[in-house]
């Protein structure tokens, strides 16, 4: 049986220069997973601020054994970001693509495809196997049986499945923290800075619902998948990302890597899940191919 | 300059009262999953699109087709049929958004003249050259997400035709890159063709007033007695920062009847109206007041004049002109 690899996907939210450094070298030096995708996908906005960070990341990652990869941008929306994905796609790294926009600049060059990318069935996924799609980490709505029958259909794609984290759901041409704050998008004063793992957004009955970070929705609970390595194995999944919040990561990643050895049970994953200050409840619909808000088995 | 109106048909008589009412073109689906339409009662069999595509084209329209949600994994025949029926109907265009319905197309009907689908959310020059080299795409519906000034941009530096919405459902997030309503429901535009689906939709009366609910959430409330909308997920009412406000977009529908001039200057080909899923009596007023006012823009009538003339549609409720403003972000 093929282990399954560990991914921490990219950073959704506007954090500081100083927290990415902090939580990067502490990814590095204590972190059992096996790739990092590193970079802005959420807002180009935010890249003039974080991007000095990026090569000492990068670099750091590097060193400690980790595959870096750079993620780019979900929605590219002005020339700026546009300049900034071509960049990126030219500059020779390893690219997760998050937008089509990458395409003619990717060229010949091997690419991951991020969950902003729609691939719901293996023909999409084949498509870009032959065009140079490595890894896959397919949308956040598809069930696992569609799952399976991607990965079975594309033996040579590592396909990686969105295990941990509030769920992106939506993103938009609006900033929802400006609007919420009575401001404009073009003038922001990045307040979504303020909110580290998203805004929480509940129903006028005081229900957790979703949450808002800038032109992004997520879900307010956390998604997790807990597969056995069976499970896993027979899905033909060969990776899980797990996405970045503020709480231990290092700690969720430790997890994880018992679940995928086979050392701990799904159940006792996720119970131990639960004992971490979580920002939200544990859900798995979406992966039965419910409602995605469906909570997760004790 | 000449204006390509774009007009919906939910049903074969919906067709017809578009195309009596002046639309240069209707579009229109399968009754099935392969159109982001997928609700009871509407759409068109193979057998009826072609008898459709025989009234269009007698009267001078063109019928487009939207095939354009994205196949179910290890189930594509529904797609691969689609494509074959709208070819056989003699349909102008297909309106596609999944790589593989986009790629089937492509190697196997070759004179079929394919369109981006809104739903496949290209909004670069870069994803728009992609679709374009790599499919043939000869026209790309616009994502709701750029402003007039941006569409002026991005028209002056690609080679495809663009298409516009311009009046009808408005959705604030980005097309097809949404999961809200299947995270609420298990159903979404992209897995099954509907959003916030009407089997969820319930509205109950409490002390508070009326409560619209989706699957058990409550998405709005209204005084009792006042009308309570339908409870769209991202059009509800919501509470953040201890703030209650209608979060992601006002119950509003787009109406950008005011920017036709403009979206005309900024190169635009084709102006669509959404709403296959009204009845005829609505689309034909809707079409024939558009088709006057295009008329009017076209013969250089004045711009106050011609907003006089859409000024009487409302499509019940308020209204925005929504990305098209850069305010509206």
């Amino acid at each position: 049986m093929t282990d399954i690899a560990l991914s921490l996907g990219p950073v959704f939210f506007n954090w500081s220069p100083d927290r990415l450094r902090d939580f990067y070298a502490r990814i590095a030096d204590e972190a059992d997973v096996d790739r990092v995708f590193v970079g802005e996908v959420v807002c180009g906005k935010r890249m003039p601020f974080n991007d000095p960070v990026w090569p000492d990341v990068v670099e750091r990652l590097t060193q400690a054994g980790k595959t870096v990869i750079l993620s780019t941008l979900a929605l590219p929306s002005n020339i700026r970001d546009r300049k900034a994905v071509k960049a990126l796609c030219e500059g020779g790294a390893s690219i997760e693509i998050n937008d089509l926009t990458a395409m003619p600049a990717m060229g010949a060059a091997p690419f991951a495809v991020g969950p902003f990318v729609n691939v719901y069935n293996e023909g999409a996924a084949s498509f870009l196997a032959n065009r140079g799609a490595n890894l896959i980490c397919l949308p956040v709505e598809l069930p696992l049986s569609s799952v399976g029958t991607i990965a079975r259909a594309c033996p040579d794609v590592t396909f990686e499945v969105f295990a941990f984290g509030r769920l992106p759901l939506a993103v938009s041409g609006r900033c929802y923290h400006a609007r919420l704050h009575g401001l404009h998008k073009d003038s922001c004063q990045f307040i979504c800075d303020r909110d580290p793992d998203g805004l929480p957004v509940d129903t006028l009955d005081g229900q957790d619902f979703l949450a808002i970070n800038g032109i992004q929705t997520l879900s307010h609970s956390l998604q997790v998948w807990s597969p056995s390595p069976e499970e896993a194995a027979n899905l033909g999944v060969r990776s899980l990302r797990l996405s970045p919040h503020t709480l231990d990561m290092v700690a969720v990643s430790a997890l994880y890597r018992r679940l995928c050895r086979g050392e701990a049970s799904p159940q006792e994953t996720r119970a131990k899940l639960r004992e971490l200050p979580l920002p939200g409840a544990l859900v798995d619909g979406f992966t039965r191919g419910i409602a995605g808000a469906a909570k997760a088995a004790s | 300059m000449s204006i390509e109106l774009v007009c919906p048909a939910g049903t074969p008589s919906a067709l017809r009262a578009a195309v009596d009412a002046g639309a240069h073109s209707v579009y229109c689906g399968f009754r099935d999953e392969t159109n982001a339409r997928n609700f009871p009662g509407l759409n068109f069999s193979p057998e009826e699109l072609t008898e459709g595509v025989r009234y269009a084209h007698a009267r001078g329209a063109k019928v487009l087709v939207a095939i354009n949600t994205f196949a179910k994994a290890g189930a594509f025949d529904p797609w691969k049929k689609a494509l074959e029926n709208a070819e056989k109907s003699g349909a102008d265009a297909v309106i596609l958004a999944d790589l593989a319905v986009l790629d089937h197309a492509a190697r196997n009907h070759p004179a079929l003249r394919l369109h981006l689908s809104v739903q496949a959310a290209a909004a670069t020059p870069e994803a728009i050259e992609f679709y374009q080299q790599t499919f043939g795409v000869k026209r790309i519906v616009l994502p709701r997400v750029l402003s007039v000034e941006e569409i002026a941009t991005l028209n002056a530096a690609v080679s495809v035709e663009t298409e516009a919405f311009v009046f009808g459902g408005l959705c604030p997030m980005t097309e097809g890159r949404c999961s809200l309503s299947s995270y609420v429901t298990g159903r979404s535009p992209n897995l099954s063709g509907v959003c916030s689906p009407p089997e969820h939709v319930a509205y109950e009366e409490g002390p508070g007033g009326t409560a619209t609910k989706l699957a058990g959430y409550t998405i709005d409330r209204v005084a009792k007695g006042a009308p309570a909308g339908y409870p769209t997920l991202c059009k509800g009412s919501f509470v953040a920062e201890g703030k209650t406000s209608h979060l992601f977009e006002d119950p509003v529908s787009l109406n950008a009847s005011t920017l036709i001039a403009a979206l005309a200057r900024a190169g635009v080909t084709a102006l669509k109206i959404e709403g296959r899923q009204r009845g005829k009596g609505y689309v034909a007023e809707v079409v024939r007041t558009f088709r006057a006012a295009v008329e009017a823009i076209e013969a250089g009538r004045d711009e106050v004049e011609v907003e006089r003339m859409l000024a009487g549609l409302v499509e019940g409720g308020r209204q925005t002109s929504g990305a098209y403003k850069k305010t509206w972000r």
